[in-house]
């Protein structure tokens, strides 16, 4: 998505959402599907007590999560992109690890990890991992050695090169990267939510909502997960446009 | 300003491009190295410029032993190599950027460089408007021209003041008209600066504008200099002179001939 969102879309966006859902809700006419008219004010209030607690555990956990893969993706990432030989070694390894899906590791975690915050966050610090790890090598393997060439006949040495070259070449390339996965992020982190732990919107929606038959309040949980996904993505989307201007040039 | 003593260098594979090579460019002239594709004219450059290390003999700029990049040594390639998300007024910049962040390390940077902001800004301008291209130093690279692109590149080397000023192939992508046009400019700022250049070009034209010496080198192994005086230097306005058509001739001569030697001792089973 490289064309600008504005305010005015934005809301228009939301407000034909709510405008479907209310239609959708009036169509089926079941307890599963309440009115948004409902939803809003239920979520409104529950964000400033319950409900928040359990938005502000996920927030945090995918935070965290975004943070850890970054560290580690991000050199690794730039060192292989710069490194021909070693990516030729390990390159095929990641082309296979890269499509699966790394929810599917989250019993052998648990078990290695025990069942504990960490271990949640590891998991989705791994699917983030793959995405940076992938596009910022891409990317630094994208430098032309033409541009390594005259940037150093400048005088750079290799810090100069970090400094004025990799760095603000990967930087977009992180981002990018995030952007993309934020979505996968918050989507296993409703799976890794629904056991053992007692804050965090999955469990809120699965747990203490679902199970129970609340389902206006579910609704809140959804939307609050909502909210988190499209939080994260726009978050990134403006760092994004303000790092990488070249990349938005109308 | 360049000597090259002995100079030997090969390709991985093995063939010499270079064996005891010598040469001598004297400061405040303008020299063009043409060859036919492969001949070395590239490697040469990047040897003189400090980004290829040769097998044997020494390369001296301005009298020290070349080990790497030298500070004072400007150089353009082919590709422009702007940084593409940075504006052309940053991009311009660059070196600079580069020049503080060492400080005057005489590795980095020239020992004797001094840091005064305000003449950096002075020549940054200069530069951009001397090369017409100062109305676009807030957009990036990819919003310009070829032709734009390789000035901001040329701005960016010019904004360093070096005493020596290296270009492979400078305007071979370009358009006719607008190449001429960039070599117009690059012969009226060597007559104002007298600033040493070594330009490597494939084209006979080029090579007869650009260089008041031609070094032509062969397909084979160079152990000989060949060197043509060439007074047409910088002779844009008479490229249709029966004058200048017969330098492009003599040239054309020389390097076709070349081949056939080389192609002979090919069939012969000698050295490639």
């Amino acid at each position: 998505m490289k064309n600008k969102a504005t305010f005015l879309s934005t809301l228009t966006g939301v407000l034909m959402l709510f405008a479907i859902w209310e239609i959708l809700s009036l169509i089926v006419d079941r307890p599963i599907l309440p009115s948004p008219v409902a939803v809003v004010p239920l979520f409104l209030h529950g964000m400033w007590g319950e409900l928040g607690l359990h938005f502000l555990a996920s927030s945090a956990r995918v935070l965290a999560a975004v943070i850890l893969a970054t560290i580690f993706a991000a050199p690794l990432g730039l060192l292989l992109g710069q490194m021909p030989k070693i990516d030729r070694v390990v390159g095929p390894l990641i082309a296979i690890i890269y499509p699966i899906p790394k929810i599917i590791f989250l019993p052998v975690i648990y078990v290695l990890m025990g069942i504990s915050d960490f271990s949640k966050i590891t998991l989705i610090a791994i699917i983030i991992f793959f995405q940076i790890l992938v596009v910022v090598r891409d990317e630094a393997s994208g430098l032309r050695k033409e541009l390594i060439q005259s940037v150093k006949s400048l005088g750079a040495g290799r810090r100069a090169l970090f400094r004025y070259v990799y760095l603000p070449a990967s930087l977009p390339a992180v981002l990018t990267a995030l952007r993309i996965s934020v979505g996968t992020a918050v989507a296993v982190l409703f799976i890794a939510e629904q056991s053992l732990t007692s804050y965090g919107l999955g469990y809120y929606i699965v747990i203490e909502t679902y199970q129970v038959l609340l389902y206006e309040e579910m609704y809140a949980g959804i939307m609050g997960m909502g909210l988190l996904g499209v939080l994260l993505y726009f978050g990134i989307y403006s760092i994004e446009r303000k790092v990488s201007k070249h990349l938005f040039i109308q | 300003m360049i000597s090259l003593e002995d100079l030997s260098f090969s390709h991985g594979d093995g063939g010499d491009i270079f064996k005891n090579f010598n040469l001598t460019i004297e400061p405040g002239e303008s020299w063009t190295v043409i060859g036919p594709s492969g001949c070395g004219k590239t490697t040469l450059l990047f040897l003189v410029a400090g980004l290829k290390k040769p097998l044997g003999g020494i390369v001296r700029v301005g009298g020290e032993k070349i080990q790497r990049p030298r500070p004072s040594t400007g150089l353009v390639l082919q590709d422009h190599g702007l940084l593409p998300w940075a504006t052309i007024y940053e991009n311009t910049r660059l070196g600079l950027k580069i020049r503080h962040y060492y400080g005057a390390d005489g590795k980095h940077s020239p020992v004797d460089v001094e840091f005064d902001r305000e003449k950096e800004e002075d020549r940054v301008h200069h530069w951009l408007s001397w090369l017409g291209i100062d109305h676009l130093k807030d957009m990036y690279p990819s919003q310009l021209s070829r032709g734009q692109r390789q000035r901001a590149a040329i701005a960016r080397t010019l904004v360093l003041e070096p005493d020596l000023l290296l270009m492979d192939e400078p305007f071979s992508a370009l358009d006719a008209p607008i190449r001429e046009e960039l070599q117009k400019v690059m012969n009226s700022f060597h007559k104002q600066s007298r600033l040493t250049s070594l330009t490597v070009t494939h084209d006979i034209e080029e090579a007869v504008v650009l260089g008041e010496k031609i070094l032509v080198l062969s397909e084979s192994c160079n152990s000989q200099a060949q060197v043509i005086d060439n007074h047409l230097f910088a002779a844009m306005d008479e490229r249709n002179s029966p004058e200048f058509r017969k330098k492009c001739a003599q040239l054309h001569e020389i390097l076709s001939g070349q081949r056939q030697i080389s192609r002979g001792a090919l069939q012969k089973g000698g050295r490639g």
